[in-house]
């Protein structure tokens, strides 16, 4: 081979190595001079948290959470999904008391399915509970039920939440209580309850008795059965609709016999 | 004037998503939310104006004279992709902001194909440095703009209701087809 054709050869591997020699050592050198120095500890309480990015906390993921624990002292009881058994490992590893939390599930406040429940018409519009809900008022008979059409299960992020004869329902063993659903429920009856509670009223229905039989047979109608035949505080009325306040320990389950339209339910 | 209409050229009519089918792995992959989708139409524009503007030079001042403009493709993509990664460095360091909002799409697209279409759109038509570096940014703007009606379309189809078979990605790819169709009504408006 004459000299031109090795030339010929032999530049472009010169150029191209060369190019690839200056480009690595000026990123290597850029690498070293223009680190950012992160706290150590947030990649450590970044390890302790579940991991599972869901938000629930009010971070935007679980590695945001730790930054904000280990840089601006945030409470450390947030993280809904990691519960009582990853408060204590960073409680430990922080040095700061835990306190308790209690673990936390949603539950849909409705029963009214779509044999309970009556519709006005029927709705042939967007796929979504508050487009529905806009319209009219939403088929549903009552303006308080559930819509069931599963805004609330698309959000959620461990797919917990499953529609059921026009009626959402969260199965606890999956819930990580991150309060999505929640917020975007058109009627707000979602909410986030203790999970070891053993009996709710799942009714969200604020109208007299009589509205309410009409529209729907498993609501609840303001009777006040629960209070006399329940545990003492246990069942709080708000105005035609019975409430549970779980800070009262249940031993009288036979009031979800007694309860006319059958509204009080184990979960 | 001039500079006017390689801007709406590069925007709609020779638009790189939807005529000239090029970045369309972001165009389908980042188009899902349009919070996510402005991330990456920013990192985006960023990216292919810096790698134009860079790419001119490196043409003009190393490639021409050494006589290696055959090596044109293997040194873009190099030099981009490392240029993007020196900028996401020293952004996390000067900027931290700016990083927190388009950092993660920074890798994404060092080696995008339309980052690399524009340099080598730019060297075929042979402009100038200030024209090269406008058809980057306004290619990267038609990125944008396209992205961006799409990713509003999708989400109004996640909303809606179709046929079992359509569902998914075949709807998204059939949008995109429709989308692809009316911006061929642009064509022959400029050269």
């Amino acid at each position: 081979m004459d000299s031109e054709t090795i030339k010929f050869i032999l530049t472009p591997f010169l150029w191209v190595g060369l190019t690839g020699l200056v480009i690595g050592v000026s990123l290597a050198l850029a690498a070293k001079y223009m680190a950012v120095r992160e706290d150590p500890r947030i990649a450590q309480v970044t390890e302790l948290l579940p991991g599972a990015n869901c938000g629930g906390c009010g971070f935007a993921g679980c590695a945001e959470y730790a930054k904000a624990i280990v840089v601006d002292n945030a409470d450390i009881t947030l993280c809904a999904p990691g519960g009582a058994a990853c408060v204590d490992s960073i409680a430990a590893f922080m040095g700061v008391s835990a306190g308790s939390v209690e673990k936390m599930t949603a539950l849909v406040m409705c029963c009214g399915d779509d044999e309970s429940a009556e519709r006005r018409f029927s709705y042939n519009g967007i796929n979504d509970c508050a487009a529905a809900d806009a319209l009219a008022g939403g088929d549903k008979g009552c303006t308080y039920g559930c819509l069931g059409y599963g805004s609330c299960a698309r959000v959620c992020p461990v797919n917990a939440i499953i529609i059921e004869k026009g009626l959402a329902r969260v199965n606890k063993a999956l819930c990580i209580a991150c309060g999505k659903c929640i917020a975007v429920c058109p009627r707000k009856l979602i909410k986030l309850v203790p999970t070891a509670a053993p009996i709710h009223v799942l009714c969200n229905s604020k109208d007299k008795g009589a509205d309410v039989k009409k529209v729907c047979s498993s609501g609840c109608i303001g009777c006040r059965l629960c209070t006399k035949f329940g545990d003492e505080g246990a069942f709080v009325m708000d105005g035609f609709l019975a409430h549970v306040d779980y800070s009262v320990p249940i031993t009288r389950e036979e009031v979800i016999e007694k309860c006319p339209s059958k509204c009080i339910r184990r979960n | 004037m001039e500079y006017l209409l390689l801007i709406v050229s590069a925007v709609l009519v020779n638009n790189f998503v939807l005529s000239r089918f090029l970045g369309i792995c972001p165009f389908l992959g980042v188009s899902k939310k349009l919070h996510t989708a402005m991330g990456m139409c920013g990192a985006v524009i960023f990216v292919m104006t810096v790698a134009c503007a860079v790419t001119w030079c490196l043409q003009n001042f190393l490639l021409k004279p050494l006589e290696l403009e055959f090596l044109q493709t293997l040194t873009f993509i190099l030099v981009i992709a490392s240029l993007v990664q020196l900028i996401d460095i020293a952004m996390k360091r000067f900027v931290p902001p700016l990083h927190a909002a388009l950092g993660i799409f920074l890798p994404l697209i060092t080696t995008n194909c339309a980052v690399l279409g524009a340099a080598v759109l730019n060297m075929k038509q042979g402009y100038g440095f200030v024209k090269s570096t406008l058809f980057g940014f306004s290619a990267a703007l038609g990125f944008a703009l396209a992205l961006v009606i799409y990713t509003g379309l999708r989400e109004k189809i996640d909303r809606a209701d179709p046929p079992r078979c359509f569902q998914g990605v075949a709807i998204a790819l059939v949008t995109a087809g429709l989308l692809s169709l009316a911006f061929m009504g642009f064509s022959g408006i400029v050269k």
